[in-house]
C-alpha cells in the first residue's frame, strides 16, 4: 500500500466526519437559538471555537450574525472547514485513492459530494436548514455504511478508521475545551437555566442526548455529562472510546506489518489516560488542564502517524 | 434516413436495413421512444455517479465533464471484424519491428524505403533509445488504430497511436452501462465480451517483465495525478489491474529499482505503465524541468531495472509524417501487402505535394504532423475563406510541419435523439495489446461519434461523443 494512499484515506475519513460533526454543531447552534430568549452571539461563538473556524471568520466578518455564521460553516469556500470544503476534500482524496475504494464507497462518496454541493449552491433557507443538515447526514453515514460493508479489512480500513476516530476525538474534546467552565462545580446557579442549556448544547453537538437518558435518566447534571463524553465505553464519541479505536487500529496495523511503531505507544499512553475509574480525578486534576493535554496528544499522535507510515515521505 | 452518399452502417446507402443490425432494429421498433429517453437521462446519470469524467484542460482545475453517451450501439458483424483485427495485427506487428530496425540498424533507411531525414530531423525520435532493446522486444505494448470506414468493405486506418492511447475505460464502461440499462437486448443478442481487457492487460504488462526481476511481476500505472484529463481512465485501470496508481513523487531510484513508497518503506516495480509523455517521464534524461517524472529511471530502464509501458521513443512510429509510409513500412517488415488501407496523405514537406495541397485547400483536411485532439487541423469543406487563408499563411510559413488528406465521406451511426434516430459519422478505436506471448486485440473498441449533425470531428474535446460497439459472434 502506498504513503500516498494512506494519507488520502485518512483524510478522506477525516474530512467526512469533520463535516458531520460541523453540521450537528450548526443544527445545535440553530437549536439553542430558536429555544432561547435573548443573546445568542455567545452561542454561535463557542459553537465557532468548537469547530475551530472562530478565528477565520473573524478575519472576514465584522459582527457575529446567525445567517452569516451558519453560511461560514455550511457553505463558505474560503474555510477550509466548512461542510462544503470538507465534503469536496474528502471526495478530492477519494479520487485520489480510488483504487483502494470499493465501488459501493466511491459511488456513496461521490454522490455525497454532488448532492451536497447542489443543495449548498444557494444560501440555505432557515426554513431548509433542518432538512439540509439532516440529510448531510444521512449522506455521510452512507459512506460509512458502505465502507463498513464492502471494504476487505486490511491496512486499508485501519487508515479510514484511524482517521474517522482521530476526527471524532478530537471534536469532542474541542466542545469540552470551549466549555469546560459550564462543567465546573460551582456556586452560582447550579442547575439553573443557563446550565441546562449549556449542558444540553454540549450533549447535542456530540448526539448524545439519547444515550445520555438511558444511561443516567432525565436529570442532567455536569459530573456525568464529563463522565459520559470523557471515560464511557459505551458512547461512540466519548474520548475513551475513540481511543480505544485509535489503539486497536493501530495495533491491527503493527501485528499486519510485523512492527510496533511510535504511533502505537502514544496511542496506549493516551489509552492509558481514560483507565482511571472516575471524573473526579479528573476534575482535581483540572478539567480544562486534561482536555488540553488530550487535545496536543491528539495531535501529535496524528504527526507521528503520518510519519511512521509515510504519508508525505 | 440515409441520403446515398454517405455510407450509414444501420441503413446502407439505401435505406435498407443491414444485417448486423436486425435483432437490434426489432427490439428498437418495440421500444417506447419515452422508455428510451428516460434512458438515455438514466445514462448520464449513472456516468456521473461513477464519476466517468474528464478535466477540460484550460478550465478551472475542479471544472469535470462527462463525455456524452449515446445508447444507440455500433454493432459490427464478426466477418467484418475478423478481417479488421487481422489488418490491425499485421499493422501491430510492424509497428513493433519498425521501432525495433530504427533504434538499431536501421535497416529500412539503408534499404531506402524511407529517407534518413524522416527519422533524424523527427522531434519524437528519442536518441536514448539508440541501441536499447526493450524486456521482449516490445516497444508498443498498448496501442490504438484509428479506423474509419467508407463503404461496405472500405475501411482506413486513419491514425496509429502508438504512444499512450486513451479512451478504453470509455469502451469498458460504455459496455456496462449498457448491459445495466439493457439486459434484455444482450439476452437477445450475442455480442462478443470486452471486460477481460483489464486482466490481458496486466497478464500482456506482467509477460515483459525486465530481467531483474525475480518472481511474480510488480505492475504500477503512472498518473501525471488527479488533475489530468485522463485521471479516471488511470485509477480506472489500476483498479481494475489490482495494481498500485502512482505518481512521480511516490517512486525513486533505489539501489538500481524504481521503488514506490509504501507504508512499509520502499518497494521496487517491475513494470511501470506510465501515461506520462516521454518528455516529462525523467528529469534527469529529459526534460528538466519536470515535477511528473522520475530522476534516473531511464539509467534503470537501460540497465534493465524496470519495463516501461510503452517505451520511450514509440513517438516516432505515429508520427503523422510517418504515417504516410506506412504501407511500405507494413510490407517491409512482414513480407505481406498491407491488409488495412491507408487514407493517401499528401506530405507538405515534398514541393510537388505542397502545390497540390495548397491548390485544393478547400478539398482537403489539413494536419498538423504532430498535433492530437483535432487541434489545429483544417477540414477544407466545412471552414471559410478566412480559416482557409489563416491557414494557408500557416502552412506556407512551415510546411514540414503538415499533411494533407482528402475528405472521407465517413460512415455514419445513427445516434439517438428527440427526434428518433439521426445519422452521425463514426470513427473506431480497436485497442491492442503486445507482449511476447502475442498480440489481442479487444472485439470492437471505442467509437467516437460527432454529435453535430454533418460534422467529421469526433474528438471529445471538441463536442464528440461515444457509443458502446459491439462486435457480433456469427
Amino acid at each position: 500500500m502506498l504513503g500516498k494512499t494512506a494519507n488520502g484515506l485518512f483524510w478522506m475519513y477525516r474530512s467526512l466526519e469533520r463535516a458531520e460533526n460541523t453540521s450537528r454543531l450548526i443544527e445545535t447552534g440553530q437549536r439553542i437559538a430558536l429555544t432561547r430568549t435573548g443573546d445568542a452571539d455567545d452561542e454561535w461563538r463557542s459553537i465557532m471555537q468548537t469547530a475551530g473556524v472562530e478565528f477565520s471568520y473573524n478575519l472576514s466578518h465584522d459582527e457575529v450574525a446567525k445567517d452569516q455564521v451558519i453560511d461560514w460553516m455550511l457553505r463558505s469556500k474560503d474555510n477550509p472547514s466548512s461542510v462544503l470544503s470538507t465534503i469536496a476534500a474528502a471526495r478530492q482524496n477519494a479520487r485520489m485513492v480510488r483504487t483502494a475504494l470499493t465501488m459501493e464507497v466511491w459511488e456513496a462518496v461521490n454522490a455525497c459530494y454532488m448532492a451536497t454541493k447542489e443543495d449548498l449552491a444557494r444560501k440555505v433557507s432557515e426554513r431548509d436548514l433542518p432538512a439540509v443538515l439532516k440529510n448531510i447526514r444521512q449522506r455521510t453515514a452512507l459512506v460509512r455504511g458502505t465502507t463498513h460493508g464492502t471494504m476487505l479489512r486490511n491496512d486499508l480500513y485501519d487508515f479510514a478508521r484511524i482517521g474517522t476516530f482521530l476526527e471524532r476525538a478530537d471534536n469532542t474534546a474541542r466542545i469540552l475545551d470551549v466549555k469546560y467552565y459550564v462543567l465546573l462545580p460551582s456556586v452560582f446557579a447550579v442547575g439553573g437555566t443557563v446550565d441546562n442549556v449549556q449542558w444540553e448544547l454540549i450533549l447535542r453537538a456530540v448526539s448524545a442526548r439519547g444515550g445520555y437518558r438511558t444511561v443516567y435518566g432525565s436529570t442532567i447534571n455536569s459530573r456525568d455529562i464529563a463522565q459520559f463524553l470523557i471515560l464511557d465505553k459505551r458512547m461512540p464519541r466519548s474520548l475513551n472510546f475513540c481511543v480505544s479505536k485509535l489503539r486497536d487500529n493501530l495495533g491491527y496495523l503493527a501485528q499486519d506489518y510485523g512492527s510496533k511503531l511510535p504511533s502505537l505507544d502514544i496511542a496506549d499512553r493516551l489509552a492509558q489516560r481514560f483507565s482511571i475509574h472516575d471524573v473526579d480525578e479528573i476534575f482535581d486534576f483540572g478539567l480544562h488542564e486534561y482536555i488540553q493535554s488530550v487535545l496536543s496528544s491528539l495531535g501529535e499522535l496524528s504527526g507521528q502517524i503520518e510519519e511512521d507510515y509515510r504519508f508525505y515521505v | 434516413m440515409s441520403d446515398g452518399e454517405i455510407f450509414d452502417e444501420m441503413w446502407g446507402r439505401d435505406a435498407t436495413l443491414r444485417s448486423p443490425y436486425s435483432e437490434f432494429n426489432t427490439w428498437f421498433e418495440a421500444e417506447d421512444p419515452a422508455r428510451l429517453r428516460q434512458k438515455q437521462r438514466e445514462a448520464d446519470d449513472l456516468f456521473r455517479l461513477t464519476g466517468i469524467t474528464f478535466n477540460v484542460y484550460g478550465q478551472s482545475a475542479a471544472e469535470e465533464r462527462l463525455i456524452p453517451f449515446d445508447i444507440i450501439p455500433r454493432i459490427i458483424s464478426g466477418r467484418e471484424w475478423q478481417k479488421l483485427s487481422k489488418g490491425i495485427e499485421q499493422r501491430v506487428r510492424a509497428i513493433n519491428a519498425f521501432l525495433h530496425d530504427i533504434y538499431n540498424r536501421q535497416e529500412i533507411i539503408k534499404a531506402g524505403r524511407l529517407p534518413q531525414e524522416m527519422i533524424s530531423k523527427n522531434e519524437a525520435f528519442q536518441p536514448k533509445m539508440i541501441g536499447v532493446t526493450p524486456p521482449g522486444g516490445i516497444y508498443t505494448h498498448i496501442v490504438g488504430i484509428d479506423l474509419v470506414r467508407t463503404g461496405d468493405n472500405e475501411f482506413y486506418v486513419l491514425e496509429d497511436n502508438a504512444r499512450t492511447p486513451s479512451g478504453v475505460s470509455y469502451m469498458l464502461e460504455n459496455r456496462e452501462t449498457m448491459l445495466h440499462m439493457f439486459p434484455e437486448l444482450f439476452a437477445k443478442t450475442n455480442v462478443r465480451r470486452v471486460s477481460d481487457y483489464p486482466s490481458n492487460l496486466r497478464r500482456s504488462l506482467a509477460a515483459c517483465a525486465p530481467s531483474m526481476c525475480d518472481g511474480p511481476p510488480t505492475v504500477a500505472v503512472l498518473t501525471p495525478g488527479i488533475y489530468n484529463s485522463a485521471y479516471f481512465e488511470h485509477s480506472f485501470l489500476a483498479d481494475q489491474m489490482g495494481v498500485e496508481l502512482v505518481e512521480g513523487h511516490d517512486l525513486r531510484v533505489v539501489d538500481g529499482r524504481v521503488a514506490m513508497r509504501t507504508t512499509r518503506g520502499y518497494q521496487p516495480i517491475d513494470v511501470l505503465y506510465r501515461r506520462v509523455d516521454d518528455d516529462f517521464l525523467d528529469p534527469l534524461n529529459f526534460n528538466p524541468e519536470s515535477q511528473l517524472g522520475i530522476p534516473g529511471i531511464m539509467d534503470v530502464y537501460r540497465a534493465g531495472g524496470i519495463t516501461i509501458a510503452n517505451a520511450p521513443g514509440t513517438g516516432i512510429a505515429d508520427d503523422k509524417a510517418i504515417y504516410s509510409y506506412m504501407p511500405d513500412i507494413v510490407e517491409f517488415y512482414t513480407g505481406e501487402r498491407p491488409i488495412l488501407e491507408n487514407v493517401p496523405t499528401w506530405r507538405c514537406s515534398d514541393a510537388d505535394s505542397l502545390q497540390y495541397v495548397l491548390d485544393n485547400l478547400s478539398e482537403l483536411v489539413v494536419k498538423e504532423v504532430h498535433g492530437s485532439g483535432g487541434y489545429g487541423m483544417l477540414i477544407g469543406p466545412t471552414a471559410s475563406k478566412k480559416e482557409i487563408a489563416d491557414f494557408r499563411k500557416k502552412l506556407m510559413a512551415k510546411p514540414t510541419n503538415y499533411i494533407a488528406q482528402p475528405t472521407l465521406s465517413l460512415s455514419t451511426v445513427p445516434i439517438f435523439t428527440k427526434k428518433g434516430l439521426a445519422p452521425r459519422h463514426v470513427d473506431l478505436r480497436p485497442f491492442v495489446l503486445c507482449s511476447p506471448d502475442g498480440i489481442n486485440i479487444t472485439p470492437g473498441g471505442l467509437t467516437r461519434v460527432a454529435l453535430k449533425k454533418g460534422s467529421l470531428v469526433v474528438n471529445s474535446s471538441q463536442g464528440g461523443g461515444t457509443k458502446d460497439t459491439w462486435v457480433l459472434e456469427d
